[in-house]
């Protein structure tokens, strides 16, 4: 065994020969050289828009004229005075509380059962894949004239059973459960996800815990699960960010059931249709800049979209371990 | 170090942001009008296909006339794409957009820039247009846009549907037009509508607040630019009769029936399948229904007042396309000549009405013979020329104070409205709240 003595502190560093710090001095350029592309495009793309929301934020400007320096004034009629604000808050926390969830555990339902199939695993993978295929503006328009209360082939059929069918998109207190229906439907992004975690969680581990005596519940909780636990957080945080930025499915949605379609000036008068029960934080956002000329206004509502999104992400990851680095590593 | 570097870095973009954002002043405008005309000037619309094609005829007759000029046209440009392009610093000479709702903003921030001293050089006699055309060209003192075609909404009536139901005249007064539509609906045998004889639901197709308020000679601002809902007392009547109407037939009912009916600017449009005997609707469902519903029975009149307001009767609701020169134009000399001859001379005006079927707005160009007029068409000349017509005020917030007012007037259809005078009280607050915003100190 040979023991080497390393040099200590100070003296160490200047041991390092001219040469070595040439050479680490390369492979740093090298580094930053490859980052710098990403970089770029996360100041352009990411840096830029923030920096830029957040000064306008605090002006008067309708981006026709030039911005008015007004301070907190957005900010107060934000939390004071706008009629909308909160109604349309509450619907986006209604999708990350009801839809993200619902979306996991039907698509994890789904991948399980997808593993488990013997026979024709293939056709079945696709069929299930498939729909999240179709434009998400299809899929609305296709879901909502299958449930046109008046036309639809599902009215159709419970009202041949004698039933009397709900007004689904046209109903105020169906219309955010009739966009949950089709955001299970759209379910293989996140299915596909979960079925090669499934498949990649070693044999032995199950072998060994049915050796154990551990039944099916319990293989799942103590195998299945925290082999899933990355996939799930990713599912989750992707999930949770698309909820609070939920905008196109709604709107498609508000416009086919009430029969027009409307940009600019025209949205706030379509978007959120039936009584505002699918007006999301973000197509309301889009209202008041592009509608009703407050840029400035919108700002501050999407500085507050991304100060609860980071918050909540931060909270998230800081409460799932499995997500770290280390853990992964471990 | 570290923070300080990211401080300027933050201060040195908030100031690059809004310096950029500061857009070119108008320009002078010349003491003469050049007597030759030479360059090239950029139309942004939104027109498409068959409609672009019509603005590219009277664009191809401007360009013959003025043989040293080019037009560049940009079409199928909406307001949105407009407002960036401007907001952008783009080539935009000459805009059209097809809403009222923008001159506020756009006449407010300079977006459009003043024609008052190109018309007063000009001696444009803007008595050619009517008292209401001028007033939603302009805002505030300031003239920024001229209109492009008028939209003029009335009654539609099914004479088919009429017939069978033993009338022969349209409905003088709103409560009349009830009593009928009543009369013409028919039920299927599960209680569901099978055809509606008018249906009153706002939101529905051109069922809006705006174009409903002629009936009741509503206003919507106050002198001061203050919310007039609450204190007009002719919106809470309008609203208890409307009310009343959807409750006579059932809210679920006519929603189910609604929610079942094709698409408004599609050929299953609701009334040209036959599935609702009277609508409220534009002068341009003319063209749709020669198009696509040509063997359709049909007669137009004004939408009725309520009995109430009987003297309103031949009244309506008027709008329409609007043509202004951007503040960035490079040539805005070429720009006022395009906008001008788009907007007041006789023949371009009647041309582009013949081809999209909107209402002229000049004088001289809805007393031309080259005019193409059908009787039904004749119903909304009539109505540009009421002096019952009214039209939206412009304002810094587009439409919103009209947003706020109908998603009030959607809850109360539906019996959510709780009372009626509290409501409107608080719609005026929502709309003083919102303009304060924009305006304040």
């Amino acid at each position: 065994m040979t023991t080497v003595s390393a040099p200590s502190g100070r003296a160490a560093s200047h041991a390092v020969r001219p040469g070595l710090r040439r050479s680490q001095r390369r492979r740093r350029l090298t580094a930053y050289g490859m980052l710098a592309p990403a970089l770029l495009g996360l100041a352009v793309f990411f840096g830029y828009p923030l920096i830029a929301s957040i000064v306008f934020s605090f002006t008067r400007y309708n981006l026709l004229d030039d911005p008015q320096w007004i301070g907190l004034r957005n900010y107060e009629y934000l939390f004071t005075q706008d009629p909308k604000v909160w109604v349309a808050a509450g619907n986006t926390l209604w999708f990350v509380a009801f839809l993200v969830p619902v979306r996991i555990v039907c698509a994890l339902a789904v991948a399980g059962l997808l593993v488990r199939a013997r026979q024709a695993s293939g056709f079945w993978r696709t069929a299930f894949y498939l729909p999240a295929l179709v434009p998400p503006v299809a899929s609305v328009v296709a879901f909502v004239f299958l449930f046109n209360p008046g036309t639809g082939p599902v009215n159709a059929v419970i009202r041949f059973f004698g039933g009397q069918g709900p007004l689904w998109f046209n109903d105020p207190a169906l219309s955010k459960p009739s966009l949950l229906l089709l955001g299970v439907w759209v379910l293989g992004d996140i299915m596909i996800i979960f079925l090669a975690a499934l498949l990649d969680v070693p044999r032995e581990q199950y072998e060994a815990a049915e050796l154990d005596g551990a039944n099916a519940p319990q293989r799942f909780r103590y195998v299945t699960f925290p082999n899933l636990v990355p996939v799930l957080v990713f599912a989750l945080v992707t999930g949770v960010i698309a909820a609070l930025q939920y905008f196109t499915e709604a709107a498609v949605a508000s416009t086919v059931a009430l029969g027009k379609a409307s940009v600019g000036e025209g949205a706030g008068a379509v978007l959120g249709y039936p009584d505002d029960s699918l007006l999301t934080y973000t197509q309301w956002l889009y209202v008041r800049g592009f509608s009703n000329y407050q840029l400035g206004y919108a700002s501050a509502l999407a500085v507050l979209l991304f100060v609860v999104a980071a918050l909540f992400l931060v909270l998230l990851l800081r409460r799932v371990d499995a997500f770290t680095p280390e853990e992964a590593q471990g | 170090m570290h923070r300080r570097i990211m401080s300027a870095l933050g201060a040195a973009a908030a100031v690059t942001l809004l310096a950029a954002c500061s857009g070119p002043s108008n320009q002078d405008v010349a003491p003469t009008a050049p007597e030759h005309l030479e360059g090239t000037v950029s139309l942004w619309h939104f027109f498409s296909d068959r409609e672009a094609d019509v603005i590219q005829s009277v664009v191809d007759d401007f360009e013959a006339a003025n043989p040293d000029v080019t037009v560049d046209v940009h079409s199928g440009q909406d307001d949105e794409k407009l407002q960036k392009a401007i907001a952008a610093g783009n080539n935009v000479d000459v805009g059209i957009s097809y809403s009222t709702d923008i001159v506020g903003a756009f006449c407010s921030s300079g977006a459009f820039r003043d024609l008052g001293p190109y018309i007063e050089r000009d001696g444009v006699d803007l008595g050619q247009f009517s008292d209401t055309v001028r007033s939603y060209t302009e805002y505030d003192g300031t003239r920024c846009a001229l209109p492009v075609l008028a939209d003029v909404y009335g009654l539609y009536l099914n004479d088919d549907l009429l017939d069978a139901a033993g009338y022969d005249h349209a409905p003088q007064t709103l409560e009349e037009l009830e009593e009928m539509a009543l009369a013409m609906t028919t039920y299927n045998a599960d209680g569901s509508i099978d055809v509606l004889g008018f249906n009153p639901l706002m939101g529905y197709y051109e069922n809006s607040a705006a174009h409903w308020a002629p009936a009741v000679g509503a206003t919507w601002l106050n002198a001061d630019g203050t919310s007039a809902v609450g204190s007009d007392a002719g919106w809470a009547e309008l609203m208890e009769w409307q009310k009343a109407f959807v409750d006579e037939i059932g809210y679920d009912k006519l929603q189910a029936f609604t929610a079942g009916l094709g698409q408004e600017f599609s050929a299953d449009n609701a009334f040209q399948a036959g599935k609702v005997a009277m609508n409220l609707d534009g002068e341009y469902r003319t063209a749709f229904i020669d198009d696509q519903a040509p063997d359709l029975h049909y007669s137009t009149a004004p939408l009725p007042p309520l009995a109430s307001h009987a003297d309103l009767y031949g009244g309506g609701y008027i709008t329409g396309n609007i043509g202004g020169i951007a503040k960035n134009s490079q040539n805005p000399e070429l720009a006022w000549a395009l906008l001008r001859y788009l907007t007041t001379d006789t023949g371009a005006v009647v041309k582009l009405s013949n081809g999209l079927k909107n209402a002229p707005t000049t004088a001289d160009a809805l007393a031309s013979p080259d005019l193409e007029v059908s009787d039904q068409f004749q119903t909304f000349l009539n109505l540009m020329a009421d002096p019952h017509s009214q039209t939206t005020p412009a304002s810094p917030v587009g439409a919103g104070y009209q947003q706020s007012f109908e998603g009030y007037w959607s809850k109360y259809q539906q019996g959510d409205g709780g009372d009626l005078a509290a409501g409107l009280a608080q719609v005026d607050k929502e709309i003083d709240d919102a303009l304060a915003l924009v305006t304040g100190p």
